[in-house]
Parts: structure tokens; C-alpha cells; sequence
């Protein structure tokens, strides 16, 4: 315990590393077609967004924020299975995964 | 010692979560993905959040990709049906992100970190800890969260259900 992160690692490079996983996943949602890629990539800033939360719950000594990253798994396990399902629905229909398929709404 | 544990981690995170971007196919976005997961877990472990790791582990390693890998392998994706996008559009989205991070990045710079001094309290990421608070400050989500898991659970079985 004595080896823990807080007393050698200073907080700001957990800033850096959060950020630029979330601009990754935002970078894969721009950049990706595929729909699954497309919900993965919202897996990885939610992840993100959770170490920025459990780096600042350790750093400041209250574990509040560890809950909310609790209750953070719990909503994104239940998003992808609604998201999954409406995927391979959404497949049946179109017979692909592709998002530029699904343009009905565009205009 | 850790600091070289967290420039590992760091390292393979990174890594693991550009190989998902930029992956032609995507049964190795998926599995990249579950090595960027168990570094982030490893982080989790760095940061004193050993419950949390553990729950991270079961529940994205454990539950979440699977259900990807399985979604993955039932529509039978791979290099050959994967769509693309054109090149001007890809080196937009590149500028586009790099352009939120340098932004993030000069806005973070300004803020006052590190002027946290921790107690030697280092056991508020186990279990017990963890467990009294969800039990006593957090129980009405708590339970709230289990509903919607039931409706989760619903929604996904009467989506995914063949239409006759």
C-alpha cells in the first residue's frame, strides 16, 4: 500500500491520460462507419471519463466518486445490451452495419 | 516504482485504444478493446480502487465484450464487409479530435492540481468501504439501479425477438 500511485504520480498526468482516451473515442466516432466500432468507441470515453473519476475519488480521499463509477458500469452494461439488441434488429432489417444506410432522418 | 507502472500502463492503453480506431477489422477492434480495459483495471489497482478493478474486470472484460464478441461473430463481420470512410472525412475527424485535446489540454493546464495532500487513508477503494457507502448514502439508487436492469434486460430480449 505504501507503493500507491497517489504518492508518486502527480494527478495532472491522470488528466492528460483521460483526455486523450476521450478525444480517441471521439476521434473513433468521427472516424468509423461500422456501427459496433461506433458504440465501442462510447464504451472507451466512458471509461475515460471513469479513471478521471476514480483518480480524483483516491486523490481527494473520498470514495463517493468510486460509487458513481459503480453506478457508471451498471448504466453502460445496460446501454450496450438495448444497443446491441437494436444493432442486430437494426441488421436484420438492412442486412448491414453500416450507419450511412440508416439515412432516413438525415433531411 | 509506479511511476513506471503508470507510463506501462499508460503505454498500452493508449496503444490498445488507438489499435480500435484504426483496426480494418473488427474482430481485432473488439479484442484490443478487452487489453485497453484490463490496463485501465491495472490503473484502477495503481489508483488504490481495488473493488473497482475487480468489478471492471467482470463486468466490461467479462460482460460487455463478450456480448461485442458475440454480436461480432453472429453478423459475421469482418475485413471484407467492413465499410469505410472517405479520406478527406478520416483526416477530418483526426484534425477534429486533436483539436478538442489541445483544447481540453490548454484549459487543464490553468487549474490548480496537486494541492491535494492526502491522509494516510488508503483504504477507501475496498470492498467494506465501498459497501457501507453504497448501503447507507447511495442505497435508493442502489435499488433504483436494479429496475433498470430489469428494463434493460426487457428492452433487450423484445428488440432482438424475430418479428413474425
Amino acid at each position: 500500500m505504501k507503493e500507491a500511485a497517489i504518492n508518486y504520480v502527480p494527478q495532472n498526468w491522470y488528466l492528460v491520460l483521460s483526455t486523450f482516451l476521450f478525444c480517441i473515442g471521439i476521434m473513433g466516432v468521427l472516424f468509423r462507419r461500422n456501427a459496433i466500432i461506433i458504440m465501442m468507441c462510447i464504451e472507451l470515453m466512458l471509461n475515460s471519463v471513469n479513471l478521471l473519476l476514480v483518480a480524483f475519488s483516491s486523490y481527494s480521499g473520498n470514495s463517493d466518486g468510486q460509487v458513481f463509477v459503480f453506478f457508471i458500469m451498471v448504466v453502460a452494461a445496460a446501454e450496450v445490451a438495448v444497443g446491441l439488441a437494436l444493432l442486430v434488429s437494426i441488421y436484420r432489417n438492412v442486412m448491414s452495419t453500416d450507419i450511412n444506410v440508416l439515412n432516413k432522418l438525415k433531411w | 516504482m509506479s511511476q513506471y507502472l503508470f507510463f506501462t500502463l499508460s503505454f498500452l492503453t493508449i496503444i490498445s485504444a488507438l489499435y480500435v480506431v484504426f483496426s480494418r477489422n473488427p474482430m481485432y477492434s473488439v479484442l484490443s478493446l478487452i487489453v485497453c480495459f484490463f490496463t485501465i483495471a491495472g490503473h484502477y489497482i495503481l489508483l488504490n480502487a481495488q473493488f473497482l478493478a475487480i468489478v471492471h474486470i467482470i463486468v466490461y472484460a467479462g460482460a460487455i465484450m463478450v456480448l461485442f464478441l458475440f454480436t461480432v461473430m453472429l453478423l459475421n463481420l469482418n475485413k471484407e464487409t467492413e465499410p469505410h470512410k472517405t479520406n478527406w472525412v478520416k483526416v477530418a475527424a483526426v484534425i477534429a479530435a486533436g483539436m478538442l485535446f489541445l483544447t481540453l489540454i490548454a484549459s487543464l493546464k490553468s487549474t490548480q492540481l496537486g494541492t491535494y495532500h492526502l491522509p494516510p487513508r488508503t483504504t477507501i477503494g475496498l470492498v467494506q468501504n465501498i459497501g457501507i457507502k453504497l448501503f447507507t448514502d447511495f442505497l435508493l439508487p442502489f435499488e433504483i439501479s436494479s429496475i433498470l436492469f430489469m428494463s434493460a434486460m426487457i428492452g433487450a430480449v423484445m428488440l432482438a425477438k424475430k418479428e413474425k
